[in-house]
This record gives C-alpha cells, sequence and structure tokens, in this order.
C-alpha cells in the first residue's frame, strides 16, 4: 500500500445488499492502519423454507435502518460531525436492498455536507479481510450468498480466477438447508449437522478448468433427501464434496500464480471444516492460510467504510447525484487505486 | 534419477529416465484435505481421461506428448518430456510474437472440438513452446468427450478468463488472435455459435441472479 500524507479519518459505512443492514464506523489513523470503532446490523430473516424476498427485505432495512446507524453512532460514541466521509454499498446485490441504503447515505450526506463514496461489496469482503488479517498479496477465496470466486490482484484490479458456473456456494447450502425445511441461511445449521456425521456419500463433483459448479449435486443431494438418506450424512457429504472442490481450485490458483498466501472470505468463510481444509491444503504447500474473524465474515458496515476509507485516500470523490446502485456491478470493473 | 521439476495443483511433476529416453513422470499423490473415497476416486479418474486423451489428441492432430506407461498402482503417467517454456513465462517477452502463438493455440483447441475432445484446462501453463517453434498441448487430466456446444463455449471461457485474469493488459488481443486461429479450423458458423454459447455461459455465474 503507498501512503499519501493525511490526517486521522474516519467513515461511516452502509451495507444493504441483501439479508443484512449493517452500520459501521471506522477509522484510518496517519500510518494507515484501520480500526473498527463500531459495527452494527440487523438481519432480516424469512420465514423457514423459503428464501430471500426483495420487497420483504427492503421493508426490514427500511423499518431497522434508523436505529441501527443511531446505534452504531452511540456505540463509537461518536456523532455525524466527527464524520469525514459516508460510504454505502453501490452493489453487487438486490435492486430494493441497495436502494434503501443508498437513500440512508445520500439523506446524510447532503444534510452534514459529508463527501459520499459508493462502495463494492465485494470489494469490501476482500479488503476488510486483508486489513484485519493483514494479507498483503493473497489469492482470496470469495464464498457467500452471492459469491463463489477464486481472485487475484493484478495490473490495477482484483481478477477473477475461477468463479462458479452456476450457484454459489451459500445458494447450494441454503437451497439444500430450504429442501430440509430449515430457515436461511442454513450454513450453520449444515454445519452442525455434518459435524454428528462420518459416513461419505459420493456426490458429483465437478470442476471445468478453474471454475467449481454446484448445481449437479444440489440436485444428488435432494434426491438423497427424499430417499430417506440421513440428514447428518448428506450434509456431511455436501460440505466434504463442495469444499474439496474449493480447495482444488484455490490450489490450482497458487500453483499457476506462484503465490503462497490464502485468505478466506465472505459468509461461508465462518464455517470451521472448510477453514481445517484448507489449512491442510496450504500447510502441504508451505502456504499461508489466513481466515477472515468470524465477527465480519458476513455482510457488515465495517466492509463498505474500509473500502470507503481506502478510496477516499486516493482521491475518489462521488457527485451526490450520481450516487446510484448498481446490482451486478462486477468486482474486476472497480480500480483498487491502492494496490500495486 | 527422478528429479522434481514442478508442484502442480494435482500433480507433481518429474524429470526421469524411462527405457533409456528423458522422460516426465507426473504423479497425482493423495491431497489429506479430502475425503478417502472421493480422493482416490479423482485420482483414478483423471489418470485414466488423461492418458485416453493424450493419445486421442494425436489422432485429432494436436501435438500433445507420447504416452509411454500408465502405472495405476500410484496413479502416475510417463509420458514424452516438451523441452522448452509454458507460454505463459514468455508472454511479457516483447520480443515474441504472440500472435502467432494464439494463432496456434487457437488451432489446437480448434483441432479438438473438431473432433470432439474437450480440453477441460486450457490456461497458459498448459501450452509449452517447444524450441522448434511449434506449439506441445499437455495436462489431459480434466480432458473428456464431447460434442456439446456448451462444452466447447465453457472450454473457451476458460481460456478468456485465465487470460483475462494472469495477462489483462494484453488478454483481449490475445484472445482474438485465438479467436482467429480457431476459426481457421471451425470455420466461421461453428465458431460464431460457440462465441454467443459462451456469452451466455459467462452471464449465467454471475450476481445478477437473486440471492
Ligand atoms: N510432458 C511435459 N513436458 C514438459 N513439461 C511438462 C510436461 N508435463 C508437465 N510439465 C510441466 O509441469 C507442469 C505441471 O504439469 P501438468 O500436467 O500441467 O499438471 P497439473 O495438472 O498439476 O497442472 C506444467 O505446467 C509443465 O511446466
Ligand atoms: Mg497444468
Amino acid at each position: 500500500m503507498n501512503k499519501p500524507k493525511h490526517k486521522k479519518l474516519t467513515c461511516l459505512g452502509i451495507e444493504s445488499t441483501a439479508h443484512t443492514f449493517g452500520s459501521s464506523l471506522v477509522s484510518l489513523d496517519e500510518e494507515n492502519q484501520g480500526t473498527i470503532i463500531s459495527d452494527s446490523r440487523s438481519v432480516y430473516q424469512p420465514p423457514p423454507g423459503s428464501g430471500i424476498h426483495p420487497r420483504e427485505a427492503y421493508q426490514h432495512h427500511s423499518d431497522v435502518c434508523s436505529g441501527v446507524l443511531i446505534e452504531s453512532l452511540r456505540k463509537a460514541k461518536m456523532d455525524m460531525d466527527s464524520v469525514d466521509v459516508i460510504a454505502y454499498a453501490g452493489g453487487p446485490g438486490l435492486g430494493p436492498c441497495l436502494r434503501v441504503g443508498a437513500v440512508v447515505a445520500r439523506s446524510l450526506a447532503a444534510y452534514y455536507h459529508k463527501p459520499i463514496i459508493a462502495a463494492n461489496h465485494a470489494i469490501g469482503h476482500i479488503e476488510l479481510a486483508c486489513m484485519l488479517t493483514r494479507a498483503t498479496n493473497p489469492i482470496v477465496l470469495l464464498v457467500s450468498g452471492g459469491h463463489t470466486a477464486i481472485l487475484a490482484f493484478s495490473n490495477g484490479r482484483w481478477r477473477f480466477f475461477g468463479e462458479t458456473l452456476d450457484i454459489t456456494i451459500g445458494q447450494l447450502l441454503d437451497q439444500f438447508g430450504r429442501a430440509a425445511g430449515y430457515a436461511s441461511p442454513s450454513g450453520a445449521i449444515i454445519e452442525r449437522c455434518a459435524s454428528k456425521s462420518e459416513e461419505y456419500l459420493l456426490l458429483p463433483y465437478t470442476l471445468k478448468g478453474n471454475d467449481p459448479s454446484f448445481s449437479g449435486m444440489l440436485t444428488s443431494a435432494k434426491r438423497l433427501l427424499s430417499s430417506g438418506k440421513n440428514m447428518d450424512d448428506i450434509c456431511f457429504s455436501i460440505q466434504e464434496t463442495a469444499f474439496s472442490n474449493l480447495c482444488e481450485v484455490t490450489e490450482r490458483a497458487l500453483a499457476f500464480t506462484e503465490h503462497d498466501e490464502v485468505l478466506l472470505t465472505g459468509g461461508v468463510a465462518a464455517n470451521t471444516r472448510l477453514q481445517e481444509m484448507l489449512t491442510e491444503m496450504c500447510r502441504s504447500r508451505g502456504s499461508t492460510f489466513r481466515v477472515i474473524p468470524r465477527q465480519f465474515s458476513g455482510d457488515c458496515g465495517a466492509q463498505i467504510a474500509w473500502v470507503g476509507l481506502l478510496s477516499y485516500l486516493h482521491g475518489m470523490r462521488l457527485d451526490i447525484s450520481k450516487s446510484i446502485v448498481r446490482q451486478s456491478w462486477r468486482l474486476d470493473q472497480v480500480d483498487i487505486l491502492w494496490r500495486h | 534419477m527422478e528429479t522434481l521439476i514442478r508442484k502442480g495443483a494435482e500433480a507433481d511433476i518429474y524429470k526421469v529416465r524411462w527405457n533409456g529416453l528423458l522422460a516426465i513422470k507426473k504423479i497425482r499423490l493423495p491431497k489429506g484435505y479430502r475425503q478417502p473415497s472421493l480422493d482416490a476416486e479423482l485420482r483414478k479418474r483423471r489418470t485414466i481421461h488423461e492418458a485416453t486423451l493424450i493419445s486421442a489428441a494425436k489422432l485429432a492432430g494436436v501435438n500433445s506428448p507420447l504416452l509411454y506407461y500408465l502405472d495405476k498402482s500410484n496413479y502416475s503417467i510417463y509420458m514424452e518430456h516438451f523441452d522448452g517454456p509454458r507460454i505463459k513465462d514468455v508472454l511479457d517477452d516483447p520480443d515474441l510474437g504472440t500472435t502467432k502463438i494464439f494463432e496456434a493455440v487457437g488451432r489446437s483447441i480448434g483441432s479438438l472440438h473438431r473432433e470432439d475432445i474437450i480440453h477441460g484446462d486450457l490456461t497458459t501453463s498448459n501450452f509449452i513452446l517447444i524450441s522448434d517453434g511449434c506449439l506441445g498441448i499437455i495436462d489431459f487430466g480434466l480432458s473428456f468427450r464431447s460434442n456439446r456446444l456448451e462444452d466447447k463455449a465453457v472450454d473457451l471461457h476458460l481460456v478468456k478468463q485465465t487470460l483475462e485474469s494472469a495477462h489483462s493488459a494484453v488478454a483481449d488481443e490475445m484472445f482474438t488472435d485465438l479467436i482467429d486461429g480457431y476459426r481457421s479450423i471451425s470455420g466461421d458458423e461453428s465458431t460464431n455459435r460457440i462465441k454467443s454459447v459462451m456469452r451466455q455461459v459467462q452471464r449465467r455465474g454471475r450476481y445478477a441472479r437473486s440471492v
């Protein structure tokens, strides 16, 4: 990271791409060290057996936004005067959800005369993980409801080394969970079931070059479920198969790029078994494994605030009239001004 | 005499002597993170696919290594050693005509596809620039037979993705040259059809869908 001279900066970050409405205060000191001062959130919970409904999530976010915002300021013992810049999640995400965060950020920026920044949510997962783990130039495995990608920084941007060809790992877990009647997101429940089994059932393992594919596995797992196979065994087998696939693509990226550092981030990064498998893969290659702390693996305001700070520090400015949201804003469209 | 020359993603690569010849031994060792039954299944499947398709590629008129020997007991393959750099390692050399290289890459892929062989792992580390100027293609572990447009499109999408992630500054130019080479083998109609399926494939995995 290069180091422009500056005073200590504080950013208010607003996250609202999917289930979570989050608000966080993050600071960047004169030495470019980041600190999360506060991080508040409220998560929309769809009824068991159904997925996220954009309009209901929008309603949830609208209902909780001011409460979450106030809590984050109170916990930080700060008021809006001490905020230097406001960042919101500009995408990718669900349109109605994104708009709530953008409206909150825009109103605050206009009223308090603060600069505004649109942060890319996926870049947030990556950069916050780098900040918290002190990773420098890692192969990133980004695993969440919205993403399953293997990324490497090159020539000014984070680039896709590999990416799911169909559904994400989060969708695999949630859709299987829903078929079994669990509430979404169901990653934690599936992990708990899996930990009770050691009976491995062979599931389709699909990898095309550097791109994993999970839809065939989902179909087979659902079929096992309706044929009356033991739930714990199926969960165990889904995890073992899907995570092996992720380890393999990550190892392929390490071999190809000749990097020696892996960084795991995104909501599914909280899974202990996935961490364990990646640890073993990295050990066998002599690479370093890092993972974002569980508390910040899921969607949160801090990831938005941190990207807001880095962008602001490197001269990014956004006219408030252009503070739009983009539902499918790809992370490889973002210039990463703070890395070389 | 065995010298480890590379730790690939899934295999260790040794330079060995085989029947008096200088050869490559590619051995797929167990992965400690994987369930033993899945591990054995993958190593076996890929070793056999590789041994089968490395030879089938020759029938398609593509320069793949000669298969010397297959040892199923430890999932290893002995094959011809291609002497030369991987194209991944020479792309930054300004004196090198990358156009010629990528046209040749495109012709190789076109020739495989014409015979319904999907390579499955088309990265720039799997093409070797052999000293006399000709191009060798290796690593058939993820290869399979298919006549589906979709599979051919995914194959091309993978090359494009590798170029964009690892060689982004020159990726567009390289891919255009590659398609020129591909077209010279597959013809306009089939090339255009595959390119349009490729665009669909690229849209599919992306965030735009609802969560
Ligand atoms: N026949 C060969 N001749 C020369 N080099 C080879 C040969 N086979 C493999 N290599 C070298 O080893 C590397 C890894 O081999 P590869 O077959 O691609 O294994 P992996 O499936 O692990 O990628 C290649 O990138 C190349 O540098
Ligand atoms: Mg290879």
